[in-house]
């Protein structure tokens, strides 16, 4: 008698509450082994591109920030630039440095949150709350700067919208100061754990050729042997001026990418200290009284990737045409190569690895899964720390605690 | 390649081009038919090794457009390709997935927003609009005014139990 | 008063849903757990599952796609429940009111489903923790 073997499949997603945004993945698996995956996005689509063109060119970066919470600076930094563009216009040195500033200061609050979501999704809940305790003081500063913890609308046409007070400055320095010290030692302490080597070396391999062929950006593509970053490429705002490097880790694992995101935290603070110091003086935007017909491309370094706007104008006040390109919408098919071959245990982190950022993709979506096994995102969750404790077992704790720090 | 090498060989495809255009030195604009559109691609990808970013549709108001959005970053340029579809009633080009697995999604996007086909494209499905919008209406598309669709008309009814 | 009510406001749980939203207000959600607003002293915890929950927190503007499980999981939420609708999104779709996308404020939708639900309003773009926190007290002491 013939026996059909089914297929079981796993459907991750749609709620949990550490992971913020609606999505559902579909994984086929073929005992623990992930066979494929389907993805379907739909459920923060806001149609964001059809709102732009109701409004006027000076309205959009508004819109624009409230497309992903975590990149809120550098999409109207990347549409602003493409407006730029379009009417030839340079903003003043003050204003480049300004969004220097406010830039690096959200890659670190930014790659912080992700260290922490990666630490709960193996179980180590002690780096969630420590990177996200020490998130805060990023947060303070921006409120300080610009009036809001996110959603900063400090970036308009021609410049920013509201300068750094000179009173602000030495305060700035010292936040990064310390938290340069806290962040070098949880460097550390994260590369040396044997624990965390185990556990994520080898897992979620996206190799060169597949990041090319996947188009990815960002700390995806840097951890992959991919050496691009928009702020080296094509210089935008200060950063030609400033003495920073680039991060690339050849193996294309969970772990080089973890690598990347914790050494760019440090090469921020440098930036940051360093576009502080050498704040020019001057105003901070210059007046733009219309844009002409004609089309711009502008983008930006967001933490996850690269952002890319195309505004195109026909002389009137609204654009005709704006395209948003974040850097999620393409990083996350290239689950499809990391996540196939990969124990379930690792799906969670892998998936956690590309730093999706949902609401960027304007995509929720919602798949109803065949019959055979579900299993919900606990589930997985709940495998992935077993598989740490496992290990841990194997190898044995680490010698340092994270309530030391 | 340097900014002559660069220019010396985007000239290799001419013959496909309608016109170059360059508004700043690290912007260029390639303008083609939509029929010439995968080749152009393929050379701009495969042969000039260019990083791809993404695509956007556009409806002009005689003809549908595709921009594919090149970065080529030793240099720091963006090379668009505008591909021209001349055909308003069935509009179409070839898709670029077979060689490029990241413009799936891209192209799928296309085509929810505007109705734009992609030949041979392995996987269209629906992606990022509802499961119950209604088929055939693109949002994108100029002749789809957005008050039509706003929240106080075609709500979504959703699955009354 | 009714005793279901006096047990609903101590050490509330609570279960988080996104209806397209950008996440800002999300995250703002989670730094209540970490360790500078910590609501785990109060009692507060979010759940996995909304039939463990007593109140339900919604971010997001309420797309078509969204809404659908919006209302999916305000049915499966034992009653009485209170919903807060964190963020200028949820309170009235804020800025993406004319998106084609968006079925409509959060508050008639939940209404479709029950006339008589308890809904509490956090405005904010984000609101901040300090505010939602002052909110989920405001809505409790007046039940």
């Amino acid at each position: 008698m013939k026996r059909t073997v089914r297929k079981p499949v796993l459907a991750v997603g749609p709620f949990h509450p550490l992971q913020e945004e609606m999505e559902f993945f579909q994984l086929t698996i073929d005992g623990e082994t992930v066979t494929d995956i389907d993805m379907r996005i739909s459920y923060n689509h806001r149609g964001i591109e059809g709102i732009s063109e109701t409004l006027q060119f000076d309205q959009v970066p508004f819109l624009v920030s409230r497309i992903c919470g975590i990149c809120s600076a550098s999409h109207p930094l990347a549409y602003v630039q493409a407006v730029e563009d379009i009417a030839g216009v340079t903003p003043p040195e003050r204003a480049l440095y300004v969004r220097v500033i406010i830039n690096e200061l959200e890659r670190i609050h930014s790659h912080m949150l992700w260290v922490g979501l990666a630490g709960h999704f193996i179980g180590y809940d002690t780096v969630f709350m420590w990177a996200w305790k020490y998130r805060e003081p990023v947060l303070d500063l921006l409120e300080e700067i610009t009036g809001n913890r996110n959603n900063y609308g400090n970036v308009k046409v021609g410049g920013c919208r509201e300068d750094i007070p000179d009173e602000t400055i030495p305060k700035i320095l010292k936040e990064l100061d310390k938290l340069e010290k806290k962040t070098d030692m949880l460097t550390k302490a994260v590369l040396d754990d044997p624990v965390i080597h185990a556990r994520l070396k080898g897992v979620g391999i996206l190799s060169k050729d597949d990041a090319i062929k996947y188009a990815v950006t960002g700390p995806t593509a840097r951890g992959s042997g991919v050496a691009i970053d928009v702020r080296r490429d094509d210089p935008y705002a200060a950063y030609n001026d400033l003495d920073w490097n680039v991060i690339v880790q050849p193996e294309g694992d969970v772990f080089a990418k973890a690598v990347v995101r914790l050494l760019e935290v440090l090469e921020a603070v440098k930036i940051t200290r360093e576009a502080v110091k050498k704040l020019p003086k001057g105003p901070v935007a210059v007046e733009v009284k219309e844009i002409p017909p004609g089309e711009g491309c502008g983008h930006a370094e967001a933490p996850r990737g690269e952002t890319f706007h195309y505004v195109r104008s026909d002389g009137g006040n609204r654009p005709v045409r704006h395209k948003v390109r974040a850097p999620s919408f393409v990083n996350v098919p290239s689950f499809r190569a990391s996540c196939i071959g990969q124990h379930i245990a690792d799906v969670t982190i892998t998936l956690a690895a590309v730093d999706p950022c949902y609401s960027c993709t304007e995509r929720l979506a919602v798949v109803d899964s065949h019959n055979n096994i579900i299993q919900n995102y606990e589930t997985l969750l709940k495998m992935s720390r077993e598989r740490t404790a496992e290990i841990r077992k194997e190898i044995g704790t680490p010698q340092w605690k994270l309530e030391d720090f | 390649m340097n900014q002559q090498e660069l220019s010396d060989r985007l000239s290799e495809i001419n013959d496909k081009l309608i016109d170059t255009q360059q508004p700043l030195d690290d912007r260029i604009f390639l303008l083609c038919e939509s029929k010439n559109s995968y080749a152009v691609n393929k050379f701009l990808f495969e042969q000039l090794s260019l990083r791809f970013v993404i695509a956007t549709g556009i409806d002009s108001d005689d003809c549908f457009e595709v921009l594919y959005h090149y970065a080529y970053d030793q240099l720091g340029y963006i090379i668009t390709l505008r591909a021209f579809i001349r055909d308003r009633e069935n509009p179409a080009v070839e898709s670029i997935t077979p060689f490029l697995p990241g413009a799936e999604w891209i192209e799928r996007e296309i085509h929810d927003l505007l109705g734009i086909e992609f030949r041979n494209h392995p996987n269209m499905r629906r992606l990022i609009l509802a499961d119950d919008w209604p088929e055939g209406v693109y949002p994108l598309r100029k002749a789809c005014p957005l008050d039509k669709l706003g929240a106080s008309s075609e709500r979504s009814e959703g699955t009354k139990k | 008063m009714n005793w279901k009510i006096w047990s609903l406001k101590k050490s509330i749980w609570v279960f988080h849903v996104n209806a397209g939203a950008c996440n800002n207000c999300d995250i703002e959600i989670v730094n209540l757990l970490t360790p500078k607003f910590d609501v785990e002293r109060f009692g507060i915890k979010l759940v996995g599952s909304p039939r463990h929950a007593d109140a339900l927190l919604v971010t997001g503007v309420g797309t078509r796609q969204a809404v659908i499980r919006v209302r999916e999981v305000y049915r499966q939420i034992p009653k009485p429940c209170v919903v807060f609708l964190i963020g200028a999104c949820a309170c009235g779709t804020g800025i993406f009111h004319k998106g084609y996308h968006v079925a409509g404020p959060l508050d008639k939708i939940i209404r479709e489903v029950d006339p008589n639900a308890i809904i509490a309003y956090v405005p904010g773009c984000p609101p901040k923790p300090e505010a939602m926190i002052s909110g989920v007290v405001k809505a409790l002491s007046a039940i």
